[in-house]
């Protein structure tokens, strides 16, 4: 009987060591308890669909810029904190591109009207740049000083983009505009046409009606959400091949012992800026998947929440693990971005609150007289500034428990061929060549 | 000739350019004398704000080796402290406690109904700015007892993602308990003294020279402390060499401690004198200054105070200045990151250079 449990127990740990297992596993868990949420709440079934839907939509946009992030800190020891500033340039830069030359209407400012995918492309290729020109003088800086520059970068970015000197402005003769604070409106037909317009979409259409009673635009954003999962797909496979490629295997030298790998002959500035401008690329890429299909987007969208948000999740999953990172940013949009708002909806389901006082000084007041039952309200009234608490709380608290996050304890060695002693061979180790 | 040298040219022409447009359109009358003075003047009074708080940040970041992201949030506990102080004493009866001591976090009774300036309620700012640097002091030492002293063997990188998170926690902390409004915090009666500079005026008003002279003799006391006690001997010594001045019997976590309580005490006081010259309070002000502080910091090189008042300084007037040429105000904080990058380009270690804490 035990030798059995054990026996389960021995093959259990050997399926969970497949990080296959690991992705389904969690997702899994992640996915069950949000239907049940829905179901607790009482949402319809296309309502808990959508909530799905949402949470696989927000995991995969995340999850890629933590893979990117991944490639600069996990795998190359390049401290950016200013993903929002590449994100924002991508985003900014393909809007700006696809956006009709003619501003007709509400559309404000005039784009150059280039095909989405020719848009995307420059949106890419400029994060991209972006990244080059930061990285030519700024890495060879102390790790803390490349950071202050990436963060002041990003802030540059944001900056740029609201005032109102480039809100419209006139390069070479055409114009162009960020659009200030008021934001960009985005006047294109929707960047996800080319599937929309298919023959095969209006059956996926009717599948999804005939399932959980989709609406069409219910239906687009089913797909577009499954679009994105597909990329994320793609960019771990890339970042994946990347890191087990000789070029990977500069990469962990040289976050290992940078002089190390120097002295071997390898050029480690240029592997680091080629990386950086790769990673910031994939940035790029990630903002424009984010927002472009929404109908505009402010210079807010770009604050530095969103770097934090990213680090959070590598911090999760665990600095050098790709897979880590995915897992990260599961278990970051399951727990502390899209948790709490779902958990205060549920127990607004159980208890009722009363009103709650209108200040932090009228809550606490009657804990003096034994009543906590104001400050539990206020609480409950203030949720969404107490998430952000709760998530630099989880950030501290992960900094000291558990820095390597849950796959980051993995050693990703830089050889390419296994380390371990082979077991067959061990008569000459260890005792020098002229033993015999 | 090296890349360094090459954009310290670039950088050395173009701000002698500069310069040199200045003085000739001031000549030329192609810019106004009064309203460059007066952008002097602001930058001056911004840059000592910077350069006050910057001391504390310095000096943190050479004696523990790491960049407290969390500094600016600092800031803003400390003016949230030290203004609940002020509109107690201002206003002691006029509303309820809870209201006064959060700074009036609903409309009603605010800074101007208390008709607090510095000539008619100078006990209550006197109060209110010793409660700001001593409340932050205790409660910077507070946070590193809780987020950094477990860590404390721990290299700078890690330190630093610590202190982003404490940075967060604390800011929205700040939002939870004196919510986000942002309220006017001064009555707008106030004495000022206004000098005719050639084609117009400029003009420096009581709360202008009260932070000129707050902020100064808080950076003599700093200077006097680290040059004539012992207590700043161990500080210099400690961001000179850790583990020699373990060797030698220095108390290094006390140190540390003492290192805290004073850096947060600056960061309190110089967000609570932002707040009475600008008049205006928000959650998020300090984060806002926190990097221009970094650039101070930086510009000046870490761990010299000198350098962090002198970075203060040149960031707020080239900040203001910038509105010469860059007129609308919207490019000043960008001037400001551009030089601090062009600074860790060209002289990383800051002007100043080297880590010493004098």
């Amino acid at each position: 009987m035990s030798t059995n449990a054990t026996d389960t127990r021995v093959r259990l740990e050997t399926l969970w060591e497949h990080d296959a297992v690991k992705i389904l596993a969690i997702f899994g868990v992640i996915y069950l308890t949000y239907a049940l949420i829905g179901l607790a709440l009482g949402y319809s079934l296309d309502g808990i669909v959508n909530t799905l839907r949402r949470m696989t939509y927000l995991i995969a946009v995340y999850g890629m810029v933590t893979l990117a992030l991944n490639l600069h800190w996990g795998y190359t020891g390049i401290f950016n904190i200013g993903i929002a500033g590449f994100m924002a340039v991508g985003l900014y830069v393909t809007m700006m591109l696809a956006k009709p030359t003619d501003p007709a209407g509400a559309a404000q400012y005039a784009g150059l009207g280039l095909p989405m995918p020719v848009a995307i492309v420059g949106g890419v290729v400029a994060a991209g740049l972006a990244g080059l020109i930061v990285a030519i003088p700024a890495l060879r800086l102390r790790a803390d000083y490349f950071a202050i520059t990436t963060i002041a970068f990003a802030e540059i970015v944001r900056l740029g983009i609201t005032s109102g000197a480039l809100q419209e402005f006139s390069l070479f003769g055409i114009e162009l505009g960020t659009g200030g604070g008021r934001g960009l409106i985005g006047n294109y037909g929707d960047p996800m046409n080319v599937i929309f317009e298919l023959e095969v979409f209006s059956s996926f259409v009717d599948l999804t009606n005939s399932l959980f009673g989709f609406g069409p635009r219910q239906a687009r954003a089913l797909a577009y959400s499954m679009v994105l999962v597909i990329v994320l797909t793609g960019i771990y496979w890339l970042i994946q091949r990347t890191s087990r490629s000789p070029f990977g295997r500069v990469l962990k030298a040289i976050r290992e012992d940078e002089e190390a790998a120097q002295s071997l002959g390898k050029n480690t500035n240029h592997f680091k800026i080629k990386v950086f401008v790769l990673g910031c690329a994939l940035m790029g890429l990630a903002g424009i998947l984010w927002r472009f299909r929404r109908t505009g987007v402010t210079p807010e969208a770009f604050r530095p929440h969103v770097t934090f948000y990213i680090w959070i999740a590598l911090i999760i999953g665990g600095a050098g693990s790709n897979t880590g990172s995915v897992l990260g940013s599961g278990l970051f949009v399951a727990i502390l971005f899209e948790g709490p708002q779902y958990f205060r909806r549920l127990v607004e389901q159980v208890i009722t609150f009363g009103d709650a006082p209108n200040t932090f000084a009228g809550s606490v007041a009657p804990i003096l007289s034994g009543n906590t039952a104001p400050f539990v309200r206020y609480t409950f009234e203030e949720f969404q500034t107490l998430q952000f608490v709760l998530m630099g709380v989880a950030l501290v608290f992960l900094m000291h428990r558990r820095p390597e996050g849950l796959l980051g304890h993995r050693e990703e060695t830089a050889a390419a061929i296994p380390l371990i002693r082979r077991s067959n061979d061990d008569s000459t180790a260890g005792r020098g060549g002229d033993s015999s | 000739m090296t890349t360094e040298q090459l954009l310290t040219l670039v950088v050395g022409l173009g701000a002698f350019l500069l310069l040199g447009d200045l003085f000739i359109g001031i000549l030329n009358g192609t810019y106004s004398i009064s309203r460059v003075a007066r952008y002097a003047v602001e930058g001056t009074l911004y840059g000592l704000i910077i350069g006050l708080a910057g001391i504390g940040l310095s000096m943190t970041y050479s004696i523990l080796n790491f960049a407290n992201f969390a500094h600016g949030d600092y800031v803003t506990s400390g003016a949230f402290f030290g203004w609940g102080v002020t509109y107690l004493v201002a206003g002691w009866g006029t509303a309820n406690f809870g209201h006064l001591v959060l700074v009036g976090p609903q409309r009603g009774v605010g800074g101007s109904q208390l008709e607090i300036t510095i000539t008619s309620t100078p006990v209550a700012i006197m109060a209110g700015l010793l409660v700001a640097g001593v409340g932050t002091a205790l409660f910077v030492y507070l946070i590193d007892r809780i987020a950094y002293k477990p860590m404390r063997g721990s290299g700078g990188i890690p330190l630093l993602i610590t202190s982003i998170g404490v940075a967060f926690a604390l800011r929205y902390l700040i939002v939870f308990v004196y919510s986000n409004r942002t309220r006017g915090t001064t009555s707008g009666d106030l004495p000022s003294l206004d000098l005719l500079l050639v084609d117009g005026w400029v003009s420096v008003d009581a709360h202008d020279a009260t932070l000129i002279i707050a902020a100064i003799a808080l950076m003599l006391g700093v200077h006097l402390m680290l040059q004539r006690t012992k207590l700043g001997k161990a500080m210099r010594a400690m961001s000179d060499n850790r583990d020699l001045a373990l060797v030698t019997g220095i108390p290094t976590e006390q140190i540390i401690r003492w290192t805290w309580m004073i850096g947060g005490g600056l960061a309190g006081s110089a967000g609570y004198l932002m707040v009475l010259w600008t008049g205006t309070i928000d959650w998020q002000f300090g984060w806002l200054l926190l990097l221009l502080i970094f650039a101070a910091v930086i510009l000046g090189g870490i761990g010299s105070i000198y350098g962090a008042i002198f970075g203060g300084l040149t960031i707020g007037i080239s900040m203001h200045l910038s509105m010469v040429w860059l007129p609308g105000g919207d490019f000043t904080t960008i001037t400001a990151f551009l030089i601090m990058i062009l600074v860790l380009m060209i002289k990383p270690a800051g002007l100043f250079g080297g880590k010493t804490t004098a």
